[in-house]
């Protein structure tokens, strides 16, 4: 499978990443050779398989409903970039 | 008295029970050298200061019920530090401060050691050479301009220099293994959920795993005792009582049988590979340990399979680096725009591809060919160790394909960087415990390990015969201090 | 009773259509902590007070799931007669927004913890099943606040985390009142439960609305459109009115639905797209590998079904049997399992016919309008109880108790006091009554002679002549017998 210029664009759209053009040609050649090691696994038939979906052979854990956590704001806040007193600030969002 | 920091941590723990020297001279020892050491560049963060306040107060509470009692450890930049920076080797994270502590480093310090410093590692763990941090490259102390291997290259690196008597990594696709192997040091992953992932930077969720890397093998099994334990705030941490690794370290090995894969023999391995791989099998004979060929037929999948799995759980773990709550923040007129800004300067190259990839790989019409795919081929390579472990205790395989190799060669081709991990990949997709253990040189001088695969939970086994190979194989480490 | 036909329909240009809709509600789980974290769930608190570090996505950090919140789902889907699945998975749902701290949300994808099930309704043109499709565990989102600031927006993560159950419905909805009816009975259920408090203003109950249209007659959906995160009923209703419109108008005139996200804009009172196609949301859901599949054991379904209250349907069914009571009346009292609380409390000791009367008409009456729910009525049951009493015993006559109710209602007064104090009993001595009347008729002798000749209205007038000299309190009943016995 081959990742062209186009499809670059289209996952680090949804990546969120932006990319300069020239970048944008590197990339695609890069994720193309990586792909195309990837793809070996076609030469597998695993139609028959279930995909591993834990590594673990246990049910998940849970715990009491119980409040632990919480009322700390400053902590919450401290290593924001940008924040006043109470929130955390951004961009305005277009919507 | 010889210097301190050419010790084991074994004989430095003893020494400061013992009294015959201080917390305090021990860490001066480890600051002196790592102060002396700047061009491997293995720290990222140096904490020496708070490292002597704690030496001078252990010094004075002596409290010597503890593993580590009074030892300054430095550990990779994964784990978060409370109040200490905490990087990740990245830009996007080059000025985080967490305000908590991972389970981890928490248990080594409850076990009476204190941090030391955070070292270098390839950026968000994606790396097998150490050459994707944003702070830089680590050097090999076996030769100014060789990799030091990666993700753990500064832990690695700082190791073999003796900047600290021992270390902690993670390994995902064999960053602890791989690194060990090629600075002459011993590696171990644990079984997956023997450790906790609290607190650690997430690269690959369902492949993370702390462990220990120290300089021989019964360093390795004190600090796994020491690191190691069920965590609630984790919920893939398991519920298994942690074995009393060191006491239980032994050699005696005689009618343990191993297994040697045949399909660890890789096209054009150099011969030396194969020469220590045979040593190997010699040393364990020599132990009275039984030797069985086996077969584990889809381990040529397992890189493509890994390359597949980690990325896309990488592109949605390094989603929450988006410049709102902590790190780097790009400008960005709306916010999608900061949002693509920010990921974009703050992420490396290596990052970027990772990400792209996973998200390709996990995106709608690709999640059947690929992720789906991956994730049943996982399953055929748990199935081909669970049905090898019905026969042998343990495998025997190389840990590398090659020694370590120079800065720069490998960096222009992703995929030949990716051939690095073909050895130690198929161990954490099937979430065994696995330990590189440094077994002898190639003609350059440069250290090989041999890896020993475990069952799950049983670490003590491969420890036990780790010892053994070690005893034999007689490593020493040859180095000459070009850095200082 | 008067059978009622279905008749919502949009009456285009060219013909009749129908609507189809389809919900998905989102309800908020009534626990004290949140979904994957220990943090508090309170309604209303300070912005970011009540965030833990796995909430707010710090690096390191990991999700641990909620008993409780488990529970709750179970109920929730017994409740809708679901089936319970006993193997159910965690997924990611991957996308980009700033109340979305980790860049995704855990959810459930292809494998949710509640299956299929059904909700009936009480229709005036009959009850009508609508079946629900799934119901599925996930985390709810934080706010962001776009008006406190010209460039930018502020964001509170309090809500970041909170457990939510997504009930979707097949879309078996035909009309605005049906999804009126869908809405209460679902919250019904869920307050009977204890599951979630279905409060609409504080956001614990929200819906995505999907509607489409088709001709009547055809059986194929037609493109549906996806109104989200509308939160109210009487918003819901005027978005389907004003979508399906649109939506018939559209095809009418030859173009095609967009399959698009749209939102309901209150001041405008329509729904306008969302996101054009090229911004689709590709989620790229995966089971999250921080958190093992959830494997239920049956004996915890069946301890929770043991301990399952009687949902609405069952009372309903009881209710008529039992207390004799219309489908109608019944529906009106097991909506809020309060009220049915109430209302049995009420006939433990009075008449059932009167205490259905009392509480729908006189007491909603009085709750209606100062805007009170029942648990905050200013007239306790057991004092209702007592003036429902005095009725039946003939102590006072109906009339009478009404104006003791509306006394009651000052700190809930005891009506016995009231009737003492004020003296209020009602005259029932026929001796009495025959005296009064006797001098009624005696004053009133021109009136007597034109009644007698044919003018029956003024029995009312003898009627109201007694009332007035008993100043209300004479036994109607009696007043009639004897008046007739008089005059005839």
């Amino acid at each position: 499978m081959s990742i062209d210029k186009d499809t670059v664009k289209h996952i680090s759209k949804l990546a969120r990443i932006s990319l300069e053009d020239k970048k944008v040609e590197i990339l695609a050649k890069d994720l193309t050779s990586i792909m195309k090691f990837i793809e070996k696994l076609n030469k597998l038939n695993t139609e028959k398989i279930s995909p591993l979906t834990s590594i673990i052979n246990a049910s998940l854990k849970s715990r009491k409903d119980e409040v632990k956590d919480g009322k700390i704001r400053d902590q919450i806040l401290k290593n924001s970039p940008e924040k006043n007193d109470e929130f955390f600030v951004v961009p305005k969002v277009i919507e | 008295m010889s210097n301190i920091s050419e010790l084991t941590l074994t004989k430095i723990v003893n020494g400061i029970k013992k009294k015959e020297f201080t917390s305090e001279e021990v860490t001066n020892s480890f600051i002196k050298n790592s102060q002396k050491s700047k061009k491997l560049n293995a720290y990222i963060t140096e904490c020496f200061d708070q490292a002597l306040k704690n030496a001078k107060n252990f010094d004075k509470k002596k409290f010597f019920n503890g593993l580590l009692p009074g030892i300054p450890i430095a550990v990779k930049d994964l784990f978060c530090t409370k109040n200490v920076k905490t990087t990740a080797g990245s830009k996007i994270l080059n000025n985080f401060i967490p305000t908590y502590e991972s389970t981890v480093t928490s248990n080594l310090w409850a076990q009476g050691a204190f941090l030391l410093g955070k070292l270098n590692c390839d950026e968000f763990a994606m790396g097998s050479s150490n050459e994707t941090s944003f702070f830089g490259n680590v050097n090999n102390p076996y030769g100014e301009k060789l990799v030091p291997g990666g993700s753990s290259g500064g832990s690695a690196s700082a190791l073999a220099a003796e900047l600290t008597p021992a270390t902690i990594g993670t390994d995902t696709g064999g960053s602890i293994r791989q690194p060990a192997s090629f600075t002459g040091t011993v590696g171990l992953k644990p079984t997956y959920g023997r450790c906790s992932r609290w607190g650690i930077v997430a690269f690959a969720s369902s492949l993370d795993q702390a462990g220990p890397m120290t300089k021989n093998v019964e360093d390795c099994a004190l600090l796994l005792e020491a690191m190691s334990g069920y965590d609630s705030k984790d919920s893939t941490s398991i519920d298994i009582k942690v074995d009393n690794y060191s006491s239980k370290l032994t050699e005696k090995v005689k009618g343990l049988k191993i297994g040697i894969p045949k399909e660890y023999r890789v096209e054009n391995m150099p011969k030396e590979i194969e020469d220590i791989w045979k040593k190997g099998i010699d040393y364990l004979k020599d132990a009275g340990a039984i030797i069985k060929n086996i077969s584990l037929p889809h381990t040529m999948y397992a890189l493509p399979t890994y390359y597949i799995v980690a990325p896309a759980e990488a592109s949605s773990n390094l989603a929450r680096y988006d410049g709102v709550k902590y790190g780097h923040r790009a400008q960005g007129k709306n916010l999608i725009e900061m949002y693509e800004n920010t990921r974009s300067e703050g992420f490396g190259d290596e990052v970027k591809r990772r990400i792209l990839i996973g998200t390709y790989v996990l995106s709608s019409g690709y999640y059947d060919a690929y992720y789906l795919k991956a994730q049943k081929v996982r399953r055929l390579i748990k199935n081909d160790f669970d049905k090898a472990f019905g026969d042998v205790d343990a495998i025997l395989t190389p840990s590398t394909p090659s020694s370590a190799f120079k800065i720069g060669d490998k960096s222009n081709d992703p995929v030949s960087m990716y051939l690095n991990d073909i050895f130690t990949v198929p161990v954490n997709l099937s979430g065994l415990p696995a330990i590189s253990v440094p077994a002898g040189y190639d003609k350059n001088n440069l250290p090989l390990g041999l890896q020993l695969i475990g069952k799950a939970f049983d670490e003590q086994t491969i420890l036990n015969l780790s010892l053994a190979i070690e005893k034999r194989a007689d490593f020493k480490k040859n180095f000459k201090v070009w850095w200082s | 009773m008067d059978e009622k036909k279905f008749n919502y329909f949009i009456d285009g240009e060219k013909g009749k259509w129908e609507v189809v809709i389809g919900l998905e509600v989102h309800a908020q789980i009534s626990s004290k902590s949140k979904l994957f974290s220990s943090s508090p769930t309170k309604f209303g608190a300070e912005s970011n007070t009540q965030v833990s570090l796995v909430d707010a996505a710090f690096p390191g950090m990991l999700p641990v799931i909620n008993q409780f919140c488990i529970e709750q789902s179970i109920k929730t889907g017994l409740g809708l007669k679901a089936k319970i699945n006993l193997n159910s998975v965690f997924d990611r749902k991957n996308y980009f927004y700033a109340d979305l701290p980790q860049g995704y949300q855990i959810s459930q994808y292809k494998n949710p913890i509640v299956g299929e099930g059904e909700v009936i309704l009480d229709m005036p043109y009959g009850t009508k099943k609508i079946g629900i499709e799934r119901l599925h565990l996930e985390q709810d989102a934080g706010k962001s606040i776009h008006d406190m600031d010209p460039d930018n927006s502020f964001v509170d993560l309090n809500r970041s985390g909170v457990a939510l159950m997504e009930i979707v419905s097949k879309p078996d909805l035909r009309s605005p009142e049906e999804v009126n009816s869908y809405i209460k009975k679902l919250r019904s259920i869920m307050r009977y439960l204890g599951t979630c408090d279905g409060n609409m203003q504080e956001g614990s109950l929200r819906a995505d609305v999907n509607v489409s249209v088709r001709k009547l007659g055809d059986k194929n959906f037609g493109t549906r459109c996806e109104i989200k995160n509308v939160n109210s009923i009487k918003f819901m209703q005027m978005a389907i009115e004003y979508e399906a419109k649109r939506q018939v108008e559209l095809l009418e005139s030859g173009k095609a639905i967009d399959q698009e996200t749209r939102l309901f804009d209150t001041k405008k009172n329509s729904t306008r797209s969302m996101r054009s196609k090229e911004d689709a949301h590709d989620y790229r859901y995966f089971p999250d590998p921080d958190l093992l599949p959830l494997k239920l054991d049956q004996s915890l379904v069946e301890k929770l079904k043991k301990e399952l209250p009687e949902l609405p349907d069952q009372k309903k069914e009881r209710f008529i049997k039992e207390h004799n009571l219309t489908s109608y009346d019944a529906n009106i009292l097991v909506s809020e399992k309060e009220v049915s609380d109430y209302y049995e409390e009420v006939i433990k000791k009075s008449n059932k016919k009167l205490a259905t009367n009392w509480i729908i008409v006189e007491l909603f009456a009085v709750l209606n309008k100062k805007n009170l729910s029942i648990s905050q009525s200013p007239i306790s049951a057991k004092n209702l109880s007592l003036l429902i009493n005095m009725i039946t015993s003939g102590e006072i006559s109906g009339k009478i108790a009404k104006d003791v109710f509306e006394k009651m209602q000052l700190n809930d007064q005891d009506p016995k006091k009231i009737v003492e104090k004020e003296g209020l009993k009602q005259q029932s001595d026929p001796k009495e009554l025959e005296k009064i009347i006797i001098n009624i008729l005696s004053k009133n002798q021109d009136k007597v002679k034109e009644y007698k000749s044919g003018k029956e209205k003024l029995f009312g007038y003898f009627v109201g002549e007694v009332m007035k000299a008993t100043r209300g309190k004479a036994n109607p009943q009696l007043v009639n017998d004897i008046l007739k016995n008089k005059l005839h």
